[in-house]
């Protein structure tokens, strides 16, 4: 404290201060900027949502509501029936879902109840993490060269058609895709169970099997469901894996093994080779039906994170 | 809890324990995929991986040898697009998100980057395509660099949004009471404040993208040229290992492998690097 | 010399429907060190965030009344130029994580694209850490972060950075209430030094702080200046009831 205090101020540094004042954005334009970013996203989703509609017109407009529940794909005849393909995206992506429910279920538990720090529980959230951040593309490739060979010997000894590929192969490859989805939300709502509750029940001589059972699921239903929306979600729209590996054909799929399409996977399929208005149209009105059955699907599964989050 | 006394407690004990060999093991279950995945990508990539694959053009069918100097070239430069398109207005949305945390169109706003969150990426292929491809006339980089910035929007938006909140209003009140104008608190102050939260955000998103082939398909198309014009078709990573491994010629599956090998080593490589930035740079208040 | 370098005249402020001060009248004396006190919710905070124009951040607030720094109306200054004459130094430490000590202490420079040359710089920053009594202990880590600092020194810091834009006025809103006791002694004392240059007013609810360090203080309770006076003559013998039941600590 050995220094000397007193020191006039120094009137060059003052007049800067005061002088040197020339704004050069001022704060009502930086806020102007501010709003028009966040309005543009607004403005970005509500242009998707039209330019969706006005491109599909023509299809819209020539088939209206058979659309949808039209058997029959035949470009060349200028036929337009997406049944096929509804049929495909709701197999493939409802038989992931079930497949997938069989270990994501378990993740939830082991990662928010019996790991839910230390090691393991890094190692098996970064393990989970990873699976999340493959490429699409990879996993259909690793589909085609390992699950179609084994999907193939397994249609054999059931004394079905030996193709590998088909709706099943693809609810496989989706199911593993869908995981980390599945799991991450049912992680975290189980380990947000209130310990009072948990220490209720184990006091009263419940085993943890049990207070899982009667006490920790029940309560983190809503977010399991939560999860499994956004993992439906997820698996509708998923294109490239599901290509390469279901078969690509136009046809009413008979059975889980038979070839077909999705939704996704006809417009990845063809785009490319539509000639004609109708044709193009008729693609675009399916990525129309994707993106309405998608939002509808992710706005509900967020409402119910939100209801949930609002009543703690 | 009725009925419990008339069931042996062994029995319990039995089934508690039963429980949970079972959720372990179906947990464990489920890393295999992962394993199998690594495994054999590098098993079958690796030995396909040396200087000629990394910097040669594809050869024709029938040729040996060729590379995917186009494909990494391609990559690169639809992550410089996207990320031109996504960033600069993703972090102003953030900045906004972050500012206007009650109002009304703060709220629709957030409301549609959940949404455009969720949308299938091959719908962002084709409203890409519907706007840049349709009127220009031709399959160009360009309109796979908007599909990419489109989708890479949530990502930074997000990370922008909840980085910025983490930063103490100390800071601002700091800032203010020295005379600085509120653009310059903000754009010096509170974004430096947070910026490792807003870089972990945009490396995730360019590894998010990076692996994305559907909304390529019908914009930036593929070439097998190497291309510095973003007006043209171009290549990419993600689109080669689709071709090639659809193929039906066994010489590209093994080129097919050796793609997937630098793409995955790449986004794992991105995912690490965000890691050890969030530690590094995590600002301390 | 004794002119009047703050003037506060009929002054009112209210969040909303909630008047938080009441006709506030008051007038400080050039290089001088106010104190401000009262029990928690009487308006001290507010009365100094009134001064440099924070109170109007928040957006309901409303303010009404005169403040005069140096015979001009503040509230007829665009509040830039204001805060930029009325430095500020908050409860809890607040440097400028991203920055290093020396980025920190002429921030106010710095963020406000002034540009002073390199020589400019370094004096400031040398005279500004000196005022605030940390130059001796940070000049050879003038490159480091200013987080790094004890909670003390950073308070010095917040200090020597507000002291770098040559205030009329330096607001303390009780700036050793988060500070161990002998930080919190180290900055009465550069307080006390510091008075003789640069007029202060500080908020505090340390009764025994105030009598020590300052030379004026103002009482404040429910938003009310019920007393003001040389501190001598005001803690020996309270003309208001209730200012002598707050100093011998009936309630606060």
């Amino acid at each position: 404290m050995n220094h000397t205090i007193a020191d006039v101020a120094v009137p060059t540094a003052r007049s800067k201060i005061t002088l040197q004042y020339k704004r050069v954005v001022s704060e009502a334009s930086f806020r102007k900027i501010l709003y028009l970013a966040g309005l543009s996203l607004l403005i970005l989703l509500v242009a998707i949502f039209f330019s969706l509609v006005v491109a599909s017109l023509p299809a819209l407009r020539q088939f209206g509501f058979s659309f949808l529940v039209g058997k029959t794909w035949d470009p060349v005849r200028g036929e337009f029936g997406a049944l096929a393909f509804l049929v495909g995206t709701l197999m493939s992506s409802f038989m992931a879902l079930l497949i997938a429910m069989v270990f994501s279920l378990p993740i939830s538990i082991f990662l928010g109840e019996y790991f839910r720090q230390g090691n393991v529980s890094t190692f098996m959230k970064s393990v989970i993490e990873l699976l999340a951040g493959i490429p699409s593309v990879i996993y259909g490739f690793w589909g085609l060269f390992l699950l179609v060979p084994l999907v193939r010997a397994l249609e054999v000894k059931l004394g079905v058609a030996p193709q590998g590929v088909g709706i099943f192969t693809s609810s496989l490859v989706l199911a593993v895709m869908i995981i980390p989805y599945a799991s991450s939300i049912g992680t975290e709502v189980i380990s947000l169970v209130p310990s009072d509750l948990k220490e209720a029940a184990l006091s009263l001589g419940a085993t943890r099997f049990e207070v899982i059972r009667k006490v920790i699921l029940p309560y983190a239903s809503s977010g399991i469901f939560a999860g499994i929306l956004l993992a439906l979600g997820r698996a509708l729209g998923e294109t490239m894996a599901v290509t390469m590996v279901i078969g690509n054909s136009n046809f009413l799929p008979k059975s889980i093994f038979s070839p077909g399409n999705t939704m996704a996977s006809v417009i990845a399929n063809e785009f490319t080779e539509a000639t004609g208005s109708l044709y193009l149209a008729s693609l675009i009105e399916l990525a129309l039906v994707l993106f309405i059955v998608t939002v509808i699907i992710n706005v509900l599964g967020k409402l119910i994170i939100h209801k949930m989050s609002a009543r703690k | 809890m009725k009925g419990m006394a008339e069931i042996s407690i062994h029995r319990r004990i039995w089934a508690d324990k039963l429980f949970k060999t079972l959720i372990i093991v179906l947990s464990l279950c489920s890393l295999v995929p992962m394993f199998l995945i690594l495994f054999m990508i590098t098993k079958n990539g690796i030995s396909v991986i040396n200087w000629e694959f990394l910097t040669q053009l594809p050869k024709p069918v029938g040729e040996t040898g060729g590379g995917i100097a186009n494909a990494i070239m391609g990559t690169l430069w639809l992550i410089v697009l996207a990320f031109l398109f996504s960033v600069p207005l993703g972090i102003f949305a953030g900045i906004f998100l972050s500012e206007y945390r009650g109002g009304k169109l703060a709220y629709l706003t957030r409301l549609s980057i959940e949404i455009l969150q969720g949308i299938p990426s091959i719908v962002i292929g084709i409203i890409a395509y519907v706007w840049v491809v349709m009127p220009m006339g031709s399959f160009s980089a360009l309109s796979g660099g908007v599909a990419l910035g489109i989708m890479m929007l949530p990502v930074i938006v997000m990370a922008t949004e909840e980085t910025l909140k983490l930063v103490p209003d100390s800071l601002r009140e700091a800032s203010l009471a020295l005379g600085v104008s509120y653009p310059r608190t903000i754009m010096k102050v509170i974004l430096p404040a947070g910026l490792s939260g807003i870089i972990s955000g945009i490396l995730l998103g360019v590894a998010r993208v990076a692996g994305e082939t559907a909304p390529l398909l019908f914009t930036a198309f593929g070439s097998p040229f190497m291309n510095q014009n973003i007006l043209k078709p171009i290549n990419s990573l993600p689109l080669t290992i689709f071709n090639y491994a659809t193929s039906p010629y066994p010489d590209w599956h093994t080129l097919a492998w050796g793609a997937s090998f630098v793409l995955i080593a790449f986004v794992l490589g991105l995912n690490l690097i965000t890691k050890w930035v969030t530690k590094k740079w995590t600002v301390q208040f | 010399m004794d002119s009047a370098v703050l003037r506060i005249e009929n002054f009112s402020a209210s969040f909303g429907e909630l008047t938080v001060l009441k006709d506030i009248n008051l007038s400080l004396s050039r290089n001088t060190l106010t104190a401000i006190m009262g029990p928690s919710g009487c308006g001290k905070t507010t009365l100094i965030r009134c001064i440099n124009r924070m109170h109007e951040l928040i957006s309901n607030a409303k303010v009404s009344g005169k403040i005069l720094l140096d015979d001009q109306d503040i509230y007829n200054t665009d509040p830039i130029i204001v805060r930029r004459q009325i430095g500020m130094v908050f409860q809890r430490p607040n440097p400028f994580p991203t920055m290093s000590i020396y980025d920190n202490v002429i921030a106010g420079y710095n963020l406000n694209g002034i540009k002073l040359n390199k020589e400019e710089m370094d004096r400031t920053v040398e005279q500004s850490l000196g005022k605030a009594a940390l130059w001796e202990e940070v000049k050879d880590a003038l490159h480091r972060k200013g987080t790094f600092l004890s909670g003390g020194q950073q308070q010095r810091l917040c200090i020597a950075r507000a002291l770098a834009m040559h205030p009329e006025i330096l607001l303390l809103d009780e700036p050793t209430s988060a500070l161990d006791p002998k930080s919190t002694a180290h900055i009465e004392e550069l307080v006390s030094h510091l008075k003789t240059t640069v007029t202060i007013i500080q908020v505090t609810h340390n009764i025994a702080q105030a009598a020590r360090v300052s030379d004026f203080t103002a009482f404040l309770y429910l938003g009310e200046l019920v007393e003001f006076g040389p501190t001598g003559k005001m803690f020996t013998g309270p003309k208001d009831k209730r200012t002598e039941e707050y100093l011998t600590g009936k309630f606060g």
